[in-house]
């Protein structure tokens, strides 16, 4: 079920007290943060945020149409490597 | 024959089913309209009078958005989230499962007919 609306979207403080102090002060780079759960909100557009996926950060550049999602969407969490199947040797045997 | 929105003409079911074929109205919208137009959903698609048709033509091109419209809306949505990369347009761009479902076995209304990857046995 989605969030009332009446509450309106949920965003981390610090993160928003981040995003205030780089306004005024017209810098502009990656903010990083673990804030995975943060809501992206229209003030967020043209920052990027280094998102912690658990073990490195993810730069991701805000666009409007992101607006509304959460930060985490943006910072996979998962790698798929391959399956066992596919080594060299089976690709291209001697 | 009834022709709504472009290309629809089921004949011989009653209205309230015939209308379902329209893509964009399941059976529950279909009976909304009905009532709207004051149509008895029991008729047969072929004894509608031309008035009828009308009326039913008149509140769907209005109030609903259906077939071409709307599967390009939804296409739409879902080139949305690819572009953004979110999560979700990750999964669609890789045919998997969105909602969060397992895919260790199963999912294969997404990922279609198996592929076996197994093992290639070693030859001696």
């Amino acid at each position: 079920m989605s969030r009332s609306v009446k509450k309106g979207p949920w965003v981390d403080q610090h993160l928003i007290e981040k995003v205030e102090k780089m306004r005024k002060e017209a810098r502009k780079k990656p903010i990083k943060t673990w804030s995975r759960r943060s809501t992206i909100i229209p003030e967020f557009v043209g920052f990027t945020f280094a998102v912690h996926n658990g073990k490195d950060f993810h730069n991701v550049y805000i666009t409007e149409d992101m607006v509304g999602h959460k930060l985490g969407e943006f910072a996979p969490t998962r790698r798929f490597d391959h399956h066992g199947a596919h080594t060299k040797r089976v690709i291209a045997p001697k | 024959m009834a022709r709504i929105a472009g290309v629809e003409l089921p004949p011989n079911k009653k209205v309230w089913i015939g209308l379902t074929a329209i893509y964009g109205i399941g059976r529950s919208s279909s009976q909304k309209i009905l009532k709207d137009a004051n149509v008895n959903p029991d008729t047969r698609v072929r004894d509608l009078t031309e008035d009828e048709i009308n009326r039913l033509r008149h509140i769907i091109e209005s109030n609903y958005k259906i077939e071409g419209d709307l599967r390009r809306e939804i296409s739409g949505n879902i080139s949305r989230l690819i572009s953004i990369g979110c999560y979700r347009g990750i999964r669609h761009k890789k045919g998997l499962p969105v909602r969060g479902q397992r895919t260790r076995c199963n999912a294969r209304t997404r990922k279609g007919p198996r592929r076996t990857v197994g093992r290639k046995k070693k030859k001696k």
